[in-house]
């Protein structure tokens, strides 16, 4: 029951890793991004490479991912992402699926179509039992690394004045812009780095969630599930919409393995039916 | 009547009239069934593409409702089609076909609830979520569907009991033109009906419309189980010329890909589901040749740079052609008008 907690909270952990990069860029441009899952799978990728087959250690892999993954972040919205912002949410979809469909493409000419692994040090593999409760290693670390950096995230937001600058962005692109905050700027950096989160929650989450080409479709729903469910104007309302999913997710195909797939999309279908902005959007927000 | 109601009442009318170019295009349509009987194979999957793409223009190009789950109804009916056949229900498949649509129509009935609320975001998740539930509910009973396998055996019997489906899929294609066609004369009735300038007038402005009495909600329910309807017709089809269902008719990219016919033939004017078939078919065969297994990349391609490009500049096509039929229509027939 325990174990079944604590791997639904790794899960959820790894969901909002994966996923606040896109809470945050639909909620400041209000642009949809299908790509999203795109730069967790170079992420992936790029540790899988760099750990597999050039003998960089686990750790190194983890950063880089997390680096490169930004860059190419910060390479597609300024040479692509800047033309489709203006655009209509129908182009917008349009643009990110043709993306999603060419990255699926151009990865699986690259690296080939089956599922891959990253090799885990041997220290973070097997589990061990912790007052009765089985607690896998991995999952552990997962769950250290995703609390660090949610707690970093809320701190960079709440006390440094990028943060500033970026919740006034979010709440009134106009008026910040006004204020002579440069809201590109600050939208560039904050892709970057939410893509640079989503290249580390893929390498991380391949353990878990499994890495092949399809990647991007397969957990698209999911991140957007974690948008739509937690609302886009703050991290926690993501935040604990990743943790719900998480944790429902797992425990539904645990005890109910045939309804498993239906469970996140029912508590989906019934919050935006009950709370169309979001299970913990502010009153008033956007 | 008073001047200008006449007035409008005889643009609305010269709007509506099929123009000669529509006739070439049917024309041109009926011809293929004779003149190229190598190729009915592909003709029968345009076929039922192009009602699918129309089914999305009817909540697209005319209601401004983005849906990421079209399939959802597509593969209902195409279930619903193929299980008739299979437990020998109805074994005409006109009446099967008409049956499928109009459970898909109580699906899109049922759903298009969900759709009424929210921004776009919210329509496109819940469109996608339905389908997929679908898709998870296909999979999940593999007694009744076949799930990961598909359901196979199905036999379907001859048209109004007459014309038997023919391994070249002659009989299968001239079967989904036909209906194609009912449901394009129909679509296109009620588009140029008072029904249809009021949701054009919805997806102009909703707030608008509805204070001018035009009742928003009822008008967009209506159209979405129509569409629902035109879709599960579209997976009938390709369930009775096929002679099988798989859980690939629900799959996200049945719907992306559907999106993208839509787009090249351009929204809004019901022809855009067709002519984006054609050219879509006709792509995608002409990649598939080139690179059988990474076509998917050049379509994502196609798709990034027609937006970067601009619909609307694509879209100049379209509106190049149609200006012209409305000219060559002005010189053909100045009788008709001035007789009016």
């Amino acid at each position: 029951m325990l174990t079944i907690l604590f791997d639904g909270i790794a899960y959820g952990m790894l969901l909002f890793v994966l996923a606040c990069g896109l809470s945050v860029t639909l909620g400041l441009m209000n642009f949809v991004n299908l790509a999203h899952g795109a730069f967790a799978m170079a992420g992936g990728y790029i540790t899988l490479i760099l750990v597999n087959r050039a003998g960089v250690p686990f750790a190194a892999g983890l950063a880089i991912a997390f680096l490169s993954s930004a860059l190419i972040g910060a390479l597609f919205e300024r040479t692509l992402y800047v033309h489709v912002y203006r655009k209509s949410h129908l182009d917008q979809v349009l643009f990110t699926i043709g993306l999603v469909f060419m990255s699926v493409a151009a990865v699986d000419y690259v690296m080939g179509s089956q599922q891959v692994y990253i090799q885990v040090p041997s220290a973070l593999q097997g589990r061990f039992e912790f007052f009765g409760v089985g607690i896998g290693r991995y999952r552990l670390l997962i769950i250290v690394i995703c609390g660090l950096l949610t707690v970093g995230l809320q701190l960079i937001l709440s006390s440094t004045r990028f943060g500033s600058r970026l919740r006034a962005s979010v709440d009134d692109a106009r008026v910040a812009r006004g204020l002579g905050i440069n809201v590109g700027a600050v939208f560039t950096l904050t892709f970057a780095f939410g893509s640079g989160l989503a290249g580390l929650g893929g390498a991380l989450g391949a353990e878990i969630l499994g890495l092949d080409p399809t990647f991007p479709l397969k957990y698209m729903v999911y991140f957007l599930i974690v948008v739509t469910v937690g609302g886009t104007s703050s991290i926690t309302g993501p935040f604990l919409a990743s943790l719900l999913i998480g944790i429902c997710d797992v425990a539904g195909k645990y005890y109910v393995p045939k309804f498993g797939a239906f469970v996140i999309y029912t508590i989906m279908i019934v919050v935006l039916i009950l709370r169309p902005q979001g299970l913990f959007a502010r009153a008033g927000g956007k | 009547m008073p001047p200008l109601v006449e007035q409008v009442a005889r643009h609305l009318a010269a709007r509506a009239r099929w123009s000669p170019l529509e006739y070439a295009f049917w024309l041109a349509a009926l011809a293929s069934i004779f003149l190229l009987p190598g190729r009915h194979l592909i003709l029968t999957e345009i076929a039922w593409l192009a009602l699918f793409a129309l089914s999305l223009d009817l909540i697209l190009g005319y209601a401004g409702i983005i849906s990421l789950g079209h399939a959802a109804f597509f593969g209902f009916g195409s279930y619903i089609a193929a299980l008739l056949a299979k437990h020998g229900i109805i074994n005409e498949p006109v009446l099967a076909l008409v049956v499928a649509g109009l459970c898909a129509a109580v699906l899109g009935f049922a759903t298009s609830f969900l759709v009424l609320r929210g921004s776009d975001l919210t329509r496109l998740m819940v469109t996608l979520g339905v389908a997929l539930i679908m898709r998870e509910i296909a999979n999940q009973i593999p007694d009744i569907t076949g799930g990961a396998d598909g359901l196979q055996g199905v036999i379907i019997g001859p048209i109004l009991g007459i014309f038997q489906f023919d391994i070249f899929g002659h009989v299968g294609y001239a079967y989904c033109l036909t209906v194609l066609f009912v449901l394009f004369v129909l679509a296109r009735r009620i588009v140029y009906s008072p029904f249809g300038l009021s949701l054009q007038s919805v997806k102009g402005n909703a707030l608008r419309a509805g204070s001018i009495g035009i009742p928003v909600n009822a008008r967009l329910v209506a159209v979405y189980t129509l569409a629902a309807f035109y879709a599960g017709v579209a997976g009938g089809l390709l369930a009775q010329t096929t002679a099988f269902a798989s859980l690939d008719v629900f799959s996200f990219e049945r719907s992306a890909d559907l999106l993208l016919v839509l787009i090249i033939g351009g929204t809004g004017y019901l022809y855009g589901g067709l002519i984006g078939a054609v050219i879509f078919k006709l792509m995608q065969d002409w990649i598939a040749h080139l690179t059988p297994q990474y076509w998917q990349f050049w379509i994502g391609l196609v798709l990034v740079l027609i937006v970067l490009v601009g619909r609307e500049r694509i879209g100049l096509w379209t509106g190049g052609v149609r200006a012209l039929v409305e000219s060559t229509t002005r010189r053909l027939m100045p009788v008709a008008r001035e007789g009016r």
